[in-house]
């Protein structure tokens, strides 16, 4: 029972704090609070290449920029109900993408697989941004038509996007946790031990790549409905960088703490940018302190110390 | 009694390190056989190259009457070969269950199943919601031969088990290894220790600078004390 206590806490944190700002937010924060769970579906879908599997792509934002070029795309072309089935595009579209970028990069080991996700990234970006025509290059696409009933307002599309990203964390959540989860983590510890177990080890993490991507493609089709707008830095390298931060901000060894690392994040930028125009300069200072002083995020801190408090109080099960 | 396990001149390189000459040896069924030999003899390398983890540039490594050079690792356990590696490391960030859970990978069915398993090993009972790198490294080694176990391979190949452990934990390895035995399951295991070689084995084959130098059984191999003398230093 305990054990499920502890397991549902972050679930219990999470529906009180996003359910919550519906009722309570302003517009501006009902924008952050839209930003943050979109960015931490993107970053709790990378971490199941990073923290569980152990590998470190630099090109993710390649699918979000997919599944937010297919959304935006497809609405403008064929009009606001296609929004929704854009939606459901953009990861199928990922899924086929990543099978053919996985099967060439997972290949390779370690620092060459993240170089090869970078070069690819980087390359939809240039096709992007010289693609004019098609693309809308450097200027992206305004005026992204969406739904009525998910215009009026940055509220209702909250609502929306809520719904759609809790659903899919819940199914990396069950993933997590389930034997696929369990080979994922033993790839990560030892890949050759998990091959003489009798598992084929590259067909689990293409399995993970894919899956991955797909909901970073859907990821990327939420954000193209916050500010209906969508432009190529979302496939730039800085946007793979940012999302490799925040994960270890919060910490990659727990299932959310990517998305705290967002919260984070988008918070302190938020905060911050208001203040002083040298924010990036702060931001940068903070995340140097964190990644030299607490190598295991916010999450790992907070972790330590409720190990200390269980030492005195001896109450606390540290997970 | 037919060979599980054939061995046939095989030999496997590090890089252009040549590291077994002509290895040759076969397993019957059913029986416990010793490979021994000192550190760096080739002992470990023998056991990846029957696993294709080092696959042999020469020489066939036969399975059942298969050869299955050029098969990958996972084919081979599949198979129903089931490898203890030397460092005994487990997955220390999953659970014990969860570790144990990972050795059904193979799909193999039969004797050893997560209620045999506990029944047998009761330590894992207790811990198995824990994760297991917080385990003695003696416990560790218990959970590492049951994990392999829990796929209920045809021949176990166990490197060094012994090795780092202490006396009391020799001891129950001893019964745990005498108990697989028993159940009929195929044992190729590699030791230093003469002791334990000699209350488990069958038959032993010594192994030295990557050359097979003596073969014999254990009772033959009991009294030959030049041997031991010669290649395994005591």
């Amino acid at each position: 029972m305990k054990t499920k206590l502890t397991e549902m806490a972050p679930w219990l944190a999470y529906f009180v704090i996003f359910v919550s700002m519906i009722f309570a937010g302003s517009d501006h924060s009902i924008h952050v609070a839209s930003q943050i769970i979109i960015l931490g579906l993107f970053a709790i879908a990378f971490n199941v290449l990073f923290g569980t599997t152990g590998l470190l792509s630099f090109g993710q934002a390649i699918f979000y920029g997919l599944g937010a070029y297919i959304t935006g795309m497809m609405a403008k072309s064929f009009g606001a109900d296609f929004f929704l089935w854009a939606l459901l595009i953009a990861p199928v579209a990922a899924l086929a993408l990543s099978a053919v970028l996985g099967v060439l990069s997972l290949r390779l080991s370690e620092v060459y697989f993240t170089m090869l996700t970078l070069a690819f990234a980087q390359l939809a970006w240039g096709i992007c941004v010289k693609w004019s025509s098609f693309t809308g290059g450097d200027d992206g696409i305004q005026a992204i038509p969406k739904p009525d009933i998910l215009n009026m307002g940055g509220r209702n599309y909250y609502i929306f996007a809520l719904v759609i990203v809790s659903i899919c964390i819940y199914l990396l959540w069950r993933l997590d946790r389930s034997p696929f989860g369990s080979v994922l983590k033993g790839i990560r510890q030892n890949p050759i031990r998990i091959s003489f177990i009798g598992l084929n080890v590259f067909r689990h993490k293409l399995f993970a790549y894919m899956i991955s991507s797909s909901f970073t493609a859907i990821a990327g089709g939420l954000y193209a409905g916050i500010d209906k707008s969508i432009h190529p830095d979302m496939l730039v390298w800085t946007m793979s960088g940012s999302i490799i931060l925040m994960t270890i901000l919060g910490g990659m060894r727990s299932f959310f703490g990517p998305l705290i690392g967002v919260a984070v994040f988008i918070l302190l930028e938020d905060v911050i940018g208001r203040s002083t125009e040298y924010w990036s300069f702060v931001i940068g200072i903070i995340m140097i302190t964190v990644v030299l002083l607490f190598p295991k995020g916010i999450v790992g801190v907070s972790r330590h110390f409720a190990g200390l408090f269980a030492k005195k109080g001896g109450q606390f099960d540290n997970p | 009694m037919h060979e599980t396990l054939l061995v046939q001149n095989i030999h496997s390189y590090y890089g252009k390190s040549h590291i077994l000459f002509d290895v040759n040896f076969s397993v019957k069924k059913g029986e416990t056989f010793c490979l021994m030999g000192r550190n760096g003899a080739g002992k470990t390398t023998t056991f990846k190259s029957i696993v294709m983890l080092v696959p042999p540039k020469e020489g066939k490594v036969i399975f059942n009457g298969k050869e299955i050079n050029g098969l990958k690792p996972y084919h081979a356990a599949r198979l129903g070969i089931g490898l203890v590696p030397e460092d005994r490391r487990i997955f220390g960030d999953l659970t014990v269950k969860d570790n144990l859970l990972l050795g059904t990978s193979s799909g193999r069915h039969g004797y050893w199943n997560l209620e045999q398993i506990y029944e047998y090993f009761p330590i894992l009972l207790d811990y198995q919601d824990k994760p297991a790198g917080t385990m003695s490294g003696g416990e560790q080694q218990m959970l590492t031969i049951a994990r392999t176990l829990m796929g209920n391979p045809e021949i176990l190949l166990l490197d060094e088990p012994t090795e780092g452990l202490s006396p009391v934990m020799v001891k129950v390895l001893k019964d745990l290894v005498l108990k697989i035995k028993e159940l009929g399951t195929t044992i190729l295991l590699s030791e230093q220790n003469i002791k334990f070689c000699m209350a488990v084995a069958d038959r032993v084959v010594i192994i030295d600078k990557g050359h097979i130098v003596y073969q014999a059984d254990v009772a033959s191999f009991r009294q030959d004390d030049d041997v031991k003398k010669k290649y395994l230093a005591v």
